[in-house]
């Protein structure tokens, strides 16, 4: 069973008295345990294609399974508990807690999300603090910690939940090349270790050749396709 | 809950000026209804204590008219003796009444030998009326009561009186009165004491032996023509005035009409105005700390949501259930109120205590007031609730766009 499987899928928005077709058409699968690619210039639909799929968003038409669930009979608290169970997510800006440590910032979604007891939930904490290699800064905030810091602790919350899918919009685009490559080593290493997913967009030509899997987009229609998916 | 809480008290934290000054703003808005309440509630015990324990008792019984023609004192609207016994019968049968003092009151000309002046007069039983008048004893300014309130043949007069007349106590007057059947009778009277006037009806009159009064009005039959009844808790008045309004609706005319009227104090006094104005004030200062606290809530709340809105798209993108995002916002208004109200209840509480170590006074009238204020239990707990409920209403509507957000939306924004 494939993990993600999108079937004619098209994104329309309304701007203004404007339709604008974010994504035309799209056709494509993935499988689990891949680390996989959106690339493409901006503007292209890679963050629509992601939010969709993320459940962040709904299809306008054509068909988008994760998990073999039809993300388009979501609503908006049943997609708030499907992201909760299923999907980690990681940002371009990182976007910790400010106000919590590094290591409530990874216990937070098994704490207001899924309600972890709290024996699993410290475990859980310091086996992914030991994976990222952050449990000497465990106690530390935020703002304290260096980019790639922060990226290794919000990778750690995205699996914190055992999720099966992670996807991360341009994860890479706020870090220099070194620490860049070492997320997507991290992330490599996750996937292996944990079997995840592992979703990414990016427009940097040097971090996609990482990819397994390369999807690229431009104006909304995936143009070219490389890798096993 | 516990997780919430913890979370909301750190984002609170994380803008601990902004939390400071709204927190600054409930302490004050408690410390000054607190400090209000208090104050005025001290000040109205006190008047209406002086009022109603040294002039008019809790409730008055008369005749039905006497009241309304009280200016004038008329005789004519006396208690008759069989009436007077029914009365007495009434208030014995209610076990909330304290002490009963029948008063004949009337009006005469007061003469020091070379100069007259009018006076109102009150002819009493002195143990009856000691009971019933506790701090009458109290507004004696000169003489003595060694030897009773007032004993016969003697006066209690104002304060006023005394120095416009230039009348010392030990000094002989003349009474002057016109009797019921429209005669004059004249008797010679010693100052006994000279009494502090207090504001409100009766708080000028005079005072004598009701075997005196009788004779200078030459009365045969036991008359009075007014009952003060003092309650052993006043918070009974109303309940207790209805029932002696009740026991009293049998005696009648002979024309079969009602002959009695009750009244409780503050249908006699027109302090009770200036109480109701107090209790008013009361309530708009009530209503001035719902309006700040809810104000300065939703201000800091509203400001939170906006500052926060990627946190908010990211706690919901991952996962965060809408109503655990309520429930966040909700939790830092709810620890706003709390905190403000902890820190302005106990603040509240030093001062009135301070108040109480150095008293405040002031001049009321001509009387001089010493407030010492209190705040009930069920108060502080009525108006912190209020607060801690205004604090989580305010916070209602930014929690409520923040659960709402779209994520999507909400991470875009810069």
């Amino acid at each position: 069973m494939s993990l993600v499987h999108a079937e004619n899928l098209t994104k329309t928005y309304r701007a203004g008295d404007v339709d604008v077709q974010a994504i035309k058409g799209v056709d494509f699968t993935i499988e689990p345990a891949s680390l996989v690619a959106f690339v493409g210039p901006s503007g292209s639909g890679k963050s629509t294609l992601l939010n969709m799929v993320g459940c962040l968003d709904h299809p306008t038409g054509g068909t988008l399974r994760v998990l073999d669930t039809d993300i388009a009979r979501l609503d908006r608290r049943a997609a708030a508990r499907f992201r909760g169970e299923h999907i980690g997510f990681i940002f371009q800006d990182f976007n910790l807690i400010p106000v919590l440590s590094v290591a409530e910032n990874i216990e937070y979604p098994l704490l207001m999300v899924q309600a972890w007891p709290a024996d699993k939930r410290h475990a859980r904490v310091d086996e992914l603090l030991e994976a990222v290699g952050m449990t000497e800064q465990a106690d530390k905030r935020p703002d304290q910690l260096s980019g790639g810091q922060k990226q290794r602790v919000a990778v750690a919350r995205a699996l914190a939940t055992h999720a099966k899918l992670v996807l991360a919009d341009e994860p890479t685009a706020n870090l220099d090349h070194d620490t860049a490559y070492r997320i997507l080593e991290l992330m490599k290493r996750m996937r292996d270790e944990f079997g995840t997913t592992f979703i990414f967009s990016t427009h940097d030509p040097k971090i996609m050749a990482e990819a397994e899997v390369t999807f690229t987009l431009e104006d909304g229609r995936l143009t070219n396709h490389r890798g096993d998916a | 809950m516990n997780r919430i809480l913890k979370l909301a008290a750190r984002n609170l934290a994380r803008y601990w000026r902004r939390t400071l000054l709204t927190s600054g703003l409930i302490i004050l808005g408690i410390v000054a209804v607190l400090l209000f309440v208090s104050v005025s509630g001290s000040f109205k015990a006190v008047m209406v204590g002086q009022i109603t324990d040294s002039m008019l008792g809790h409730l008055q019984v008369h005749r039905k008219g006497y009241v309304a023609s009280i200016d004038n004192l008329p005789l004519n609207l006396n208690i008759k003796p069989k009436a007077l016994e029914k009365i007495e019968q009434a208030l014995q049968a209610l076990p909330e009444v304290e002490a009963v003092s029948p008063r004949l009151k009337f009006g005469a000309m007061f003469s020091n030998f070379t100069e007259t002046t009018s006076i109102r007069l009150n002819g009493i039983l002195p143990e009856r009326e000691m009971a019933a008048m506790p701090l009458l004893a109290e507004r004696l300014v000169a003489g003595s009561m060694a030897d009773g309130l007032v004993e016969p043949g003697k006066l209690l007069i104002p304060e006023l009186l005394a120095k416009g007349m230039k009348v010392n106590p030990g000094d002989t007057v003349v009474l002057v009165a016109t009797n019921i059947d429209g005669s004059v009778n004249g008797q010679t009277f010693v100052v006994q004491g000279i009494l502090e006037a207090v504001t409100g009806p009766g708080g000028r009159d005079g005072y004598l032996h009701m075997d005196d009064a009788r004779t200078l009005l030459r009365l045969a039959d036991n008359e009075v023509n007014e009952i003060a009844v003092r309650l052993k808790d006043i918070d009974t008045l109303q309940r207790t005035a209805a029932q002696l309004r009740a026991a009293l609706a049998g005696v009648v005319n002979p024309q079969g009409q009602a002959l009695l009227d009750v009244h409780s104090w503050d249908q006699l006094s027109p302090f009770a105005n200036i109480a109701r104005m107090i209790d008013l004030l009361d309530l708009f200062i009530r209503i001035m700390l719902v309006g700040i606290v809810l104000i300065a809530i939703m201000n800091v709340m509203i400001m939170a949501v906006y500052e926060r809105i990627r946190e908010i798209g990211t706690i919901a993108a991952i996962g965060t259930p809408p109503h655990r995002i309520l429930g966040l916002f909700l939790a830092e208004g709810l620890l706003l109120g709390l905190v403000g109200t902890l820190i302005g209840t106990a603040l509240s509480l030093l001062l009135v205590y301070a108040l109480n170590l150095w008293p405040v006074s002031f001049a009321f009238g001509r009387e001089v007031v010493v407030l010492a204020p209190a705040i009930a239990v069920g108060e502080v707990l009525w108006i912190g609730l209020i607060v801690v409920l205004v604090a989580v209403i305010a916070s209602l509507q930014p929690a409520w766009k923040a659960s709402r957000m779209d994520p999507i939306t909400a991470l875009r924004h810069v």
